[in-house]
């Protein structure tokens, strides 16, 4: 099999204009990333709302131009492709939206939303019964679910459908923006296990976008965490996850909640608040809520730091389980 | 003392296809406060309750029976629409998911922090002065100045703190959050727990905390209830049915959780089946379908059995811990 990536994604930046005429300001949503995905792996984007998970992801999907930077899909640059052009592609590629009811329209049958993206893309030469057939068992819904609509699904249920129509048409890649969010535990191990059993069957890539770190953990092989529009750390999940050497992947892993009441909790606290778009700070973004920050990282960009198994942008890469320095209350 | 107390509450809705049994048989108490946690599936029952407690139930619900009892006095199923009104955001009030739903958007922070202090016969200027307090204590930088903002003007954790100082302005007996961190991020959510313990501790209110996550819940909560397709299969403290859950579906539900899968898997556990059609419940155990631990006795509904030390299970087995035999 051919390994050379199927998605590559170099320094994209995402800008938005923001403000009224006349006092118009450009912020940097997603400011320079870049990471390259393969057939059959799973890429996990973590962080908190607003760092631009989302913003890239429609990126790669065409659904959000970029100001600068190179997407390349299947060997092929797709950035700057006008709609005309990105159809066809689109059918290699699928999204999977974060509402799972909302995403489904209410007027249609479960038997039309799994097939219509064979209806967009001209395909309606085949028989689209069939293919509602072939589709549902695949996500593991029985057939007679063909004729029923959104609003009688439960959570689960209509995700699985959500599924179905993004794998309707071959896609070698998926991305998937919060394919959990507001699922209960058993329910979300469904579909992770249907997602996964589909990129081992079909062989697909997939990018999972989620701020649920135990799901990462299961299922990425890499994973990239992003604050405010960047990657501050990205690797191997069993290493980041194993000893996080950025600060902020460190505090994010500690904050995670156990379901254990006894256990002790170590948590690394963040001081202050995130920073606005409008007004990065200097030097190292990072440093105005960083427990470990010293006063270079206050005037100096830190490099993009490659190690092994992994490549970040920080001054001073953490030793595993390395605390943070107690300090004076101001 | 309870701040809340609920035995045998019963809530249907008449649809086109039937009627939904949505609640049965519903009881677990709010003791002073304590902070209780509600963990079930989407479907279990669980936004019903609260629109029950609230008296917001949709025109097709109705409460068959049971009862609702509010500081040891008013029962909450036979209030009128009015004497609802006068309890709500003033003795009972709620903080939602989506903090955008709690603030107007066109109103200044300030202002509606006021509005929610209209029954306090306070004037304008100790309004804002305690808006402004409240804001400090939820930590929102700069607090006299945000009064002038609106709501788009802050991030998303700090709406959610603004809208639970608002929640709290008026003090109430019984704060009943539902799912007030799904939203946020690791360390914004764990943030915003630490922030509500605190604020708990210091007005000395009772929280009924909905969610379905699990470390949440652990973390935050004194007692859990357990709800399953409208009914209560487990309650007890935080560590009696963490450490020791007794009804098979407690049992099931921890385990499913990825954070208690320590080792890396690909293929994460689940329970096998579907929640039960509520049209038409199943004459015994309401688990028993999806259960590996069912027997005879299970087409006849168990009745709660007692654990010890306020540990409840509704299961026939919940006294007889399932061997590693039965696991296979």
């Amino acid at each position: 099999m051919n390994d050379d990536p199927i998605l590559k994604v170099e320094d994209v930046e995402v800008t938005f204009t923001v403000g009224r005429i006349g006092r118009r300001n450009a912020i940097l949503g997603v400011a320079g990333v870049s990471f390259e995905l393969r057939r059959g792996e799973t890429f996990a984007l973590v962080g908190e709302s607003g760092s631009g998970k989302t913003t890239l992801a429609r990126a790669v999907n065409g659904l959000q131009a970029i100001s600068a930077g190179a997407i390349t899909f299947e060997g092929q640059r797709i950035d700057g492709l006008d709609r005309k052009a990105m159809k066809p592609l689109r059918r290699r590629m699928s999204m999977m939206f974060q509402d799972p009811v909302g995403s489904l329209s209410p007027r249609m049958s479960v038997g039309d939303i799994v097939t219509e993206p064979l209806r967009i893309h001209g395909f309606e030469g085949r028989d689209l019964k069939d293919e509602a057939a072939r589709l549902l068992p695949l996500v593991g819904l029985p057939l007679e679910y063909a004729d029923r609509y959104p609003h009688q699904l439960s959570g689960g249920q209509a995700r699985r459908v959500g599924v179905a129509r993004a794998i309707a048409l071959d896609p070698v890649l998926i991305i998937a923006d919060e394919p959990t969010a507001g699922l209960d535990v058993s329910v979300q191990g469904e579909v992770l296990n249907l997602l996964n059993e589909l990129r081992e069957r079909l062989g697909l890539a997939m990018v999972i976008i989620t701020h649920n770190l135990h799901v990462v953990h299961h299922v990425a092989d890499r994973m990239a965490v992003m604050y405010l529009g960047r990657f501050v750390e990205t690797g191997a999940t069993q290493a980041v996850f194993g000893a996080p050497a950025h600060p902020y992947t460190a505090a994010l892993l500690s904050a995670n909640p156990e379901p254990d009441p006894d256990r002790a909790q170590n948590r690394i606290s963040l001081p202050a608040e995130v920073p606005s778009l409008l007004a990065r700070p200097a030097g190292c973004e990072f440093h105005t809520r960083c427990p470990w920050a010293r006063d270079n990282c206050r005037t100096v960009a830190p490099p993009r730091v490659a190690l092994e198994d992994r490549s970040l942008s920080c001054h001073y890469p953490l030793k595993p389980g390395a605390r943070p320095p107690r300090r004076e209350r101001p | 003392m309870n701040v809340l107390e609920i035995n045998e509450l019963n809530v249907s809705f008449a649809t086109e296809e039937g009627v939904v049994h949505a609640l049965k048989d519903v009881s677990f108490t709010v003791p002073e406060r304590r902070v209780v946690g509600v963990v079930g599936e989407s479907g279990c029952g669980k936004s019903t309750l609260i629109n029950a407690i609230l008296g917001l139930l949709a025109k097709n619900g109705r409460i068959d029976g049971g009862t609702i009892l509010f500081e040891a006095g008013s029962d909450l199923t036979r209030l009128g629409p009015a004497e609802m009104r006068a309890l709500r955001g003033v003795r009972i009030s709620t903080v939602f998911q989506d903090p955008m739903g709690a603030l107007n958007p066109v109103i200044s922070v300030g202002r509606q922090m006021a509005n929610v202090q209209y029954r306090s016969g306070r004037s304008q200027a100790e309004k804002m002065a305690l808006a402004a307090a409240m804001l400090r204590q939820v930590r929102i930088p700069d607090a006299t100045a945000a009064l002038g903002r609106y709501p788009h003007e802050f991030s998303g954790g700090m709406k959610q703190r603004i809208a639970i100082a608002m929640a709290l302005m008026m003090e109430p007996a019984l704060l009943i959050a539902d799912e007030p961190t799904t939203a946020l991020d690791a360390t914004l959510e764990v943030a915003t727990i630490e922030l509500l313990r605190e604020l708990q501790e210091k007005i000395g209110c009772s929280v009924l905390f909905i969610s379905h996550h699990l470390g949440v819940i652990a973390e935050l909560c004194d007692d859990v209830v357990v709800m399953y397709a409208g009914e209560v299969v487990e309650r007890g403290t935080t560590r009696q049915v963490f450490n020791d859950p007794r009804h098979p579906y407690t049992q099931r539900l921890l385990e499913c959780d990825p954070a208690r899968q320590a080792q890396r898997v690909r293929r994460l556990p689940t329970i096998a089946g579907e929640i039960p059609d509520l049209r038409c419940r199943p004459a015994g155990c309401i688990f028993a379908p999806r259960c590996f631990r069912r027997f005879d006795a299970c087409a006849k509904a168990p009745p709660e059995q007692d654990i010890g030390g306020g540990h409840v299970a509704r299961c026939f087995l919940a006294e007889q811990p399932e061997t590693a035999k039965e696991r296979t």
